[in-house]
């Protein structure tokens, strides 16, 4: 019987157990230069951390509202390009302070993102992913034809610092990078729980019967479309710093937005963990294995093979199915004894503990 | 006085004359039915009045204000509330969390705040007391049965406490127990100060709820009056016979 007790997952020991993977998480991702700080790890982790602040900001837009957008890489893109530019035409020194740049890209990103959103949100499901790719290639379109502005084809040189040798140079793109991560998983969990959060996740559920309730959904959708816009768009810009040249096909690539909603489905859609989790997995597994077979076309088949998995077998993604997992352990924990104790138990049938509903009270 | 005033309301899909300029008013304080054979109108003169469709003609008067036009969120936080045909609730929400979407949203400070939930929570479920479906605050609203949801429905298109509620059928599809507490619960809000205006084909149920039953036919309002003058009203027999 103690040993049952030990072993009890209550709702109190899962949130302590939460606390301390984040802690541990969050102190191997600031320390984590000084462990291994050769090159082709922290660059590794340069991309890692990337993909995670990607798919988190994502999801604000595909999670909370289930509009899924497959052209993000626009606002990745275009972010990357006005870093560039202003970088460029500003005559900055590179070193700590192009880093401003980055809210200034995320600004001129937000306008962007008002123009496509206030066009592809008058539709709906289907017709949103197309328009939205649509975007995004018009984008791209538009980087390899301003020749005089982007220099097409040829790329977009931008300046670094030759002080940042050796093993040094990724250290200050990765903490950006990883600021930028932890700003995007904050924004998302703050919304998450606020009342804007909750109307976004009506929106997902039934967006007639939200507008029946008040929900403003027009405005809230754009919100969250702006949002996930503006982040992602600060993290293109600090990319375009990190790898010194743009070329249209690079920067706006379709794979890029493919990666990030992949990345949260895989993890969970619509929580803030799943994203995190899902850019954790996939994001080193791909460089892996771009890097064992030659940065050919074959990751597009993991990737069609990790797509195909999470449909088949975690159509809901990690996150929820071992929340899941736990629920009905817990539950089963819970009902165990008294069934067995006595056979007159009155155990109701498919009510829920009123535990749950408290628990629920608790945190919407 | 009255609280919602339809004149001339027109709407056609295509070939189909579905309000064809049908006058109606629901006074305040009231319940009033709004009866009609199948096909008759009914629902998309709700959704004319809470802006989900717009008319082709005619107006929408609340209280002093035209609303014709105005999008159903609008609408809404204007103070009328409506429930659906078949009952809709967010399936991936909680009971509970279905019942704080409606919750009023004033300005950006309240929208992102994280505080305030404590007051709506206890408010939201003295409501789902009232309905007595505490007991599933906690489970997804995808779980519920029909009757549930038809319950949760009603809970939550209460909580910005609006003071029209339209309800598309309320008792269909429910069993004659349920069906007798929700009538009681419509009465119960009503004395409490909501104006409600319902469709419902229970001829025993709008009967005993109505104080005034409108009668539509192909779009138009027939007749009108209290229950007892409706049902003997000889163009309502014809109406529903099909002559
Ligand atoms: N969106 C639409 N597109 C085309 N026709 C419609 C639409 N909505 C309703 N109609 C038509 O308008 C007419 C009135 O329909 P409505 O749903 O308002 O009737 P109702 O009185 O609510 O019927 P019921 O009692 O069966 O619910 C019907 O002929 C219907 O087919
Ligand atoms: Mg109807």
């Amino acid at each position: 019987m103690s040993g049952t007790r030990t072993l009890a997952i209550t709702p109190g020991r899962v949130t302590a157990l939460k606390g301390l993977a984040m802690l541990l998480v969050a102190i191997l991702a600031l320390i984590l230069p000084l462990i291994a700080p050769d090159p082709a790890t922290t660059g590794m982790a340069v991309f890692t951390v990337m993909y995670i602040g990607l798919a988190s900001a994502w999801n604000i837009m595909g999670g909370y509202t289930g509009y899924i957008s497959l052209g993000h890489a626009a606002f990745f893109g275009f972010g990357a390009y006005s870093f560039g530019l202003m970088i460029n035409h500003l005559n900055m020194a590179p070193g700590y302070l192009p880093f401003v740049l980055v809210p200034v890209a995320g600004l001129l990103t937000a306008a962007l993102a008002v123009g496509i959103g206030w066009v592809a949100l008058r539709t709906r499901a289907a017709t949103f992913v197309i328009v939205t790719i649509a975007f995004m290639f018009m984008l791209q379109l538009l980087g390899e034809n301003l020749v005089k502005l982007t220099g097409g084809g040829a790329g977009l040189a931008l300046p670094y610092s030759h002080d940042w040798g050796g093993d040094f140079f990724n250290i200050p793109y990765y903490y950006a990078m990883l600021a930028l991560a932890v700003l995007t998983i904050g924004v998302s969990w703050w919304i998450r729980r606020s009342k804007f959060g909750l109307g976004l996740l009506a929106i997902r559920d039934d967006e007639d019967k939200a507008l029946a309730v008040g929900v403003p959904t027009r405005s809230f959708k754009l919100t969250a479309f702006v949002i996930s816009a503006v982040l992602v768009g600060m993290i293109g810009a600090v990319y375009a710093y990190y790898v010194t040249y743009l070329y249209p096909q690079f920067a706006f690539d379709p794979l890029i937005g493919i990666s990030m909603v992949l990345m949260a489905f895989l993890g969970g859609l619509g929580t803030v963990s799943g994203p995190v989790i899902g850019a954790l997995l996939l994001e080193p597994a791909q460089m892996e294995f771009a890097y064992r077979f030659g940065a050919s076309r074959l990751y597009l088949v993991f990737y069609a093979a990790v797509f195909l998995i999470v449909i088949l077998l975690l159509p809901r993604g990690i996150v929820p199915s071992v929340a899941d997992l736990v629920h009905s352990w817990r539950r089963r924990r819970q009902a165990g004894p008294t069934a067995g104790g006595s056979r007159n138990a009155p155990v109701s049938a498919g009510e829920e503990p009123p535990a749950t509903a408290q628990q629920r009270l608790a945190s919407p | 006085m009255s609280l919602l005033e339809v004149k001339d309301l027109s709407k056609r899909f295509g070939g189909v004359v579905a309000v064809d300029s049908c006058s109606l008013s629901v006074p305040a304080g009231s319940i009033t039915g709004l009866i009609g054979p199948n096909g008759s109108g009914k629902t998309t003169i709700f959704n004319l009045v809470t802006g989900f469709i717009a008319p082709d003609g005619g107006e929408v008067h609340f209280k002093t204000r035209s609303i014709a036009g105005l999008g159903p969120d609008r609408i809404y936080a204007l103070g009328i509330g409506r429930t659906f045909q078949l009952a809709r609730i967010f399936p991936r929400l909680t009971a509970l969390e279905n019942m704080l979407v409606p919750v009023r949203r004033a300005g950006l400070r309240a929208l992102l705040s994280q505080g305030q939930w404590g007051h709506e929570k206890e408010r939201a479920m003295e409501m789902l007391a009232f309905m007595d479906i505490s007991q599933v605050a906690g489970t997804l609203g995808g779980a519920l049965s029909y009757g549930q949801r038809k319950l949760l429905e009603l809970a939550a298109v209460m909580m910005a406490g609006p003071e029209l509620v339209l309800l598309d059928e309320p008792a269909g599809g429910v069993n004659p127990a349920l069906l007798e507490r929700i009538a009681e619960r419509i009465r119960q809000l009503n004395q409490q100060g909501t104006t409600f205006l319902l469709v419902e084909h229970n001829m025993g149920f709008v009967m005993n709820l109505c104080h005034e039953v409108v009668v539509v036919h192909q779009g138009r309002a027939i007749a009108k009056g209290n229950p007892r003058e409706v049902r003997e009203n000889p163009a309502v027999l014809d109406a529903y016979l099909g002559t």
